[in-house]
């Protein structure tokens, strides 16, 4: 796979910022050093619009080919559901990786963000584990089943919810119980 | 095994199943002995660690955290604790991002010496099993030494570590490293070189290195197939970018890239050479000063009570980097690993990734031909008797 030119963190933020104009809210550099040589590594933060999501990541993958994605973490905010997509650039040269962090926050009226998958194929247990923890919905997930929670847990429960349809109800001190 | 077709049948294998060391469940499709789909399910030890960590506070959780798992203890709490110091701003005094290196390298030679083992068990040589885990006796004793425990070692702090390792106790470990630079050339002989092992797993789980990038495969399974992917060296956390190593992919030792089981085995015996190597690193240029940015767990706790920021720990645990479990990462490259390889290749491929779905312990002791169990009581006396004869 080649790589175009390797951008450094600020021109990378600018390639976000020129191409989706409008729907970027935050963007920031975190710049961190390690090490008695005091070698530097970053973090992008970049909040934005669900609608330009995607686009973003494919985006991402035109800078670098080898895109990789780690993980994608998840909060429930009261009104908001926030997901925070973790990718990196440039590894395999070192100290020359970026770490890019995509946040989305989705309303609780419309949990609905679209897959990546058919960009990065591995993102699919990420997105299925979101499905069933935070109650969200992928659009076009390959694979719409549970991952992680058993088949008969009950459904409209999300464990990761902090909300009426959190695992509250579930939840026994068997301390206090007779088994 | 049912039938479902003219050619084909489905084979369920796990969640529980003496070929797998962990409980998942495989659902392959198979065509006489050859392997042409395979389905792969989870969550038979999903514990809500996540949701139980949001009800402690930070440093708490860094006990919750090294039980997920009992083979990388360190790396767990270690990740977490990353995430916490760079949202709350803390910063790390250097000789404990040098600590840090020290337990981390260790923790990834016991872990890839443990992984040989069960690799060589399930190709059928247990003589092999207890070879290589009579070695990595060694480095747990180590661990106990330089911490207090073998498996959760209880070192991590927010901003720091617990324990210091100071020059008095360098001999002990500078005679640990000996040991095993002295016992690598055997495992070498028997993993790399033994003809029955390369006959079994060369050319055996291949992933190629297009689907190991698709798929996000990390650690040494990514490695295997020619990525060049290392946290320690992409971001050079803690004290890495400090020290002089490398990217260590199967070329090295084979001149090629295959990414099948060997390649994998071969990522993981140089590995270990090289956290031998980092360790005594560290060891050489090992600043001093404090071990952790705040001794006083009430203050810190304080600190931590009044930030808000958002921050994420990733770091190179034993199987791949870690922001979450490796095995999250390397579950999805299972699939073209293991099509159209042979039923019998299984355990094998399945276990070349290292995979960890979670770790329990249980003790049985046969005497006298009857079977007896050791309460905690017991287990605790003779863990203390053992760490007074390992430090007098």
């Amino acid at each position: 796979m080649t790589q175009k030119q390797r951008l450094n963190p600020e021109e990378l933020i600018q390639s976000i910022k020129d191409m989706f104009t409008t729907n970027i809210q935050d963007a920031r550099i975190e710049k961190r050093t390690m090490g008695k040589k005091k070698t530097e590594f970053y973090h992008l933060w970049i909040r934005l619009d669900k609608t330009i999501f995607k686009e973003a990541v494919r985006h991402l993958q035109s800078l670098d080919p080898a895109l990789h994605f780690a993980v994608s973490s998840g909060y429930d905010l009261d009104d908001t559901i926030e997901l925070v997509y973790s990718f990196s650039l440039y590894h395999g040269v070192r100290h020359q990786e970026i770490s890019v962090n995509l946040t989305v926050a989705l309303p609780k009226s419309d949990p609905t963000i679209e897959t990546i998958t058919d960009l990065i194929p591995g993102s699919l247990i990420s997105e299925q584990e979101k499905q069933e923890m935070l109650g969200i919905m992928v659009k076009n997930i390959p694979k719409n089943t549970r991952v992680f929670i058993a088949d008969d847990f009950p459904k409209g429960v999300y464990p990761w919810r902090r909300d009426e349809t959190g695992p509250k109800k579930l939840i026994r001190n068997l301390h206090k119980e007779k088994i | 095994m049912k039938t479902t077709g003219k050619t084909t049948y489905q084979l369920p294998i796990g969640p529980i199943h003496p070929a797998l060391k962990e409980p998942v469940m495989f659902e392959f499709e198979v065509d006489g002995e050859r392997i042409v789909n395979v389905n792969i399910r989870l969550g038979h030890v999903h514990r809500g660690v996540e949701w139980t960590a949001t009800q402690r506070n930070p440093i708490q959780v860094l006990y919750l955290a090294e039980r997920i798992c009992g083979i990388c203890s360190y790396c767990h709490p270690m990740a977490f604790s990353l995430a916490v110091e760079r949202a709350a701003g803390i910063e790390v005094p250097e000789r404990a991002d040098y600590l840090r290196v020290i337990h981390g390298e260790l923790e990834r030679i016991c872990s890839h010496i443990l992984w040989a083992g069960v690799a060589a068990h399930e190709i059928g040589f247990d003589s092999v099993l207890f070879l290589t885990w009579q070695m990595r006796e060694k480095g747990v004793d180590l661990t106990e030494y330089l911490t207090g425990n073998r498996i959760t070692k209880g070192i991590t702090m927010i901003g720091g570590v617990r324990r210091d390792i100071t020059p008095d106790m360098h001999p002990k470990i500078q005679e640990a490293l000996q040991y095993y630079k002295e016992n690598f050339k055997k495992l070498q002989q028997v993993f790399l070189d033994d003809k029955t092992f390369q006959m079994r797993c060369k050319e055996c789980g291949v992933l190629t290195k297009e689907d190991a990038l698709a798929f996000c495969a990390v650690g040494p399974t990514a490695r295997a197939s020619g990525v060049k992917k290392d946290v320690r060296l992409d971001q050079g956390y803690f004290a890495y970018s400090d020290f002089d190593f490398d990217y260590i992919t199967p070329d090295i030792h084979t001149g090629e890239v295959h990414g099948d089981v060997y390649d994998r085995i071969v990522v993981r015996l140089l590995e270990i050479q090289q956290s031998i190597a980092l360790i005594e690193q560290c060891l050489d240029q090992i600043p001093a000063g404090p071990i952790v940015s705040e001794p006083n767990i009430q203050k810190l706790l304080t600190k931590l009570k009044n930030t808000s920021g958002e921050g994420i720990g990733r770091m190179e645990a034993p199987r791949g980097e870690k922001v979450r479990a490796p095995t999250y990462n390397n579950i999805l490259p299972w699939i073209p690993m293991l099509t159209n390889q042979q039923i019998a290749d299984i355990p094998i491929v399945a276990s070349s990734t290292d995979p960890c779905m979670s770790c329990t312990n249980r003790v049985t002791i046969v005497k006298n031909q009857g079977t007896s169990f050791l309460d905690k009581e017991e287990l605790h006396r003779m863990s203390i008797q053992k760490t007074r004869r390992l430090c007098p």
